[in-house]
């Protein structure tokens, strides 16, 4: 399976993000120039964290225009497992594959600590390996994290199970604490939370690591039958 | 030449922490009449000649890019740049 990292200007956990491949889950991975318009060959895509064009505008808004976005786009349309993260969520909300918006936490700070999330549903490519309800500690870096939509979209992402994971308590005003969501096919994940900077327990928590343990799982059984 | 002021806002659901805290210290320079600041941008667009179509552009680039419709609305309005300077 071989992943593709997508690098912005501005982006800055594309290295760790690509650490979780190449030595977490021991996979193929690349990273991917936004001047790029091909993923050719390509199995999964990472929009890292960072602050692509330096949050110019609001959050994600300029690399939503980027050469790379195109190609992305095919890749979630064809049902390929994409995934981003803090700015990366920002991202898939701009370009529409996500429902809702990223706007400034609601007590105004930028908040950096490892904070507890449940999982809501197990039921995914990126959360196979995770227990329903289970507790996991993952890191949260962002300053624009609170999770906006309406009533409508809300009751639209509980129905169908979108809600992936949640924080435990009310950390940046996010609508239900909402931490993640998935598009309606489920092959595109969004969340504030770094599980790349939780791989290993030496570093405060290995939580991270199995929702990448998760997506190459389920790429190796679909591949295998 | 045309001038296009465009004027992008939050939605009033949407809850604008910057405005509050400009609020607060509005506050605290003794204006206690001030209610509420909420806070926007604001964009000059310089077009070379005005098209039919630059209505439909303008709101092609402010719905693609300047504004993001699920938190905020905007408005514009053209300008004889011509006249302003």
């Amino acid at each position: 399976m071989k992943f593709a990292v997508i690098v912005f200007p501005g982006s800055n956990c594309d290295k760790v993000l690509y650490y979780a491949i190449k030595d977490g889950v021991k996979a193929d991975v690349e990273m991917v120039d936004f001047r790029n318009d091909s993923l050719a060959g390509f199995d999964a895509v990472l929009i890292p964290g960072g602050f692509s064009y330096g949050d110019y505008l609001r959050s994600g808004a300029i690399a939503g225009h980027a050469p790379i976005i195109p190609a992305i786009k095919e890749m979630a349309n064809a049902g390929k497992p994409v995934l981003g993260i803090c700015n990366g969520f920002q991202i898939l909300t701009e370009i529409g594959l996500l429902d809702g918006a990223l706007i400034r936490n609601k007590n105004n700070r930028f908040i950096c600590e490892t904070v507890p999330l449940k999982v809501e549903n197990d039921q995914t490519i990126f959360t196979s390996e995770y227990q329903q309800g289970e507790t996991i500690m993952i890191p949260v870096a962002h300053g624009e994290g609170n999770y906006y939509c309406d009533d409508k979209t809300l009751a639209r992402l509980k129905a169908n199970h979108q809600i992936v994971f949640t924080y435990e308590d009310d950390i940046n005003g996010s609508v239900d604490n909402i931490a993640g969501i998935t598009n309606e096919k489920k092959n595109v994940l969004g969340m504030m939370p770094h599980p790349e900077r939780a791989l290993e327990e030496l570093v405060g928590s290995a939580d991270g690591l199995r929702m990448f343990q998760s997506v190459l799982k389920n790429h190796m059984d679909r591949v295998n039958q | 030449m045309t001038l296009v002021k465009v004027y992008v806002t939050y939605k009033k659901s949407i809850l604008d922490p910057q405005g509050e805290a400009i609020t607060n210290a509005i506050h605290g320079m003794g204006f206690q009449d001030v209610n509420e600041v909420r806070m926007g941008k604001y964009f000059e667009i310089s077009v070379d000649e005005s098209s039919n179509t630059l209505k439909e552009d303008i709101e092609k680039i402010c719905d693609n890019l300047l504004a993001n419709p699920n938190m905020e609305t905007y408005r514009y309005e053209f300008v004889d740049s011509e006249a302003v300077q």
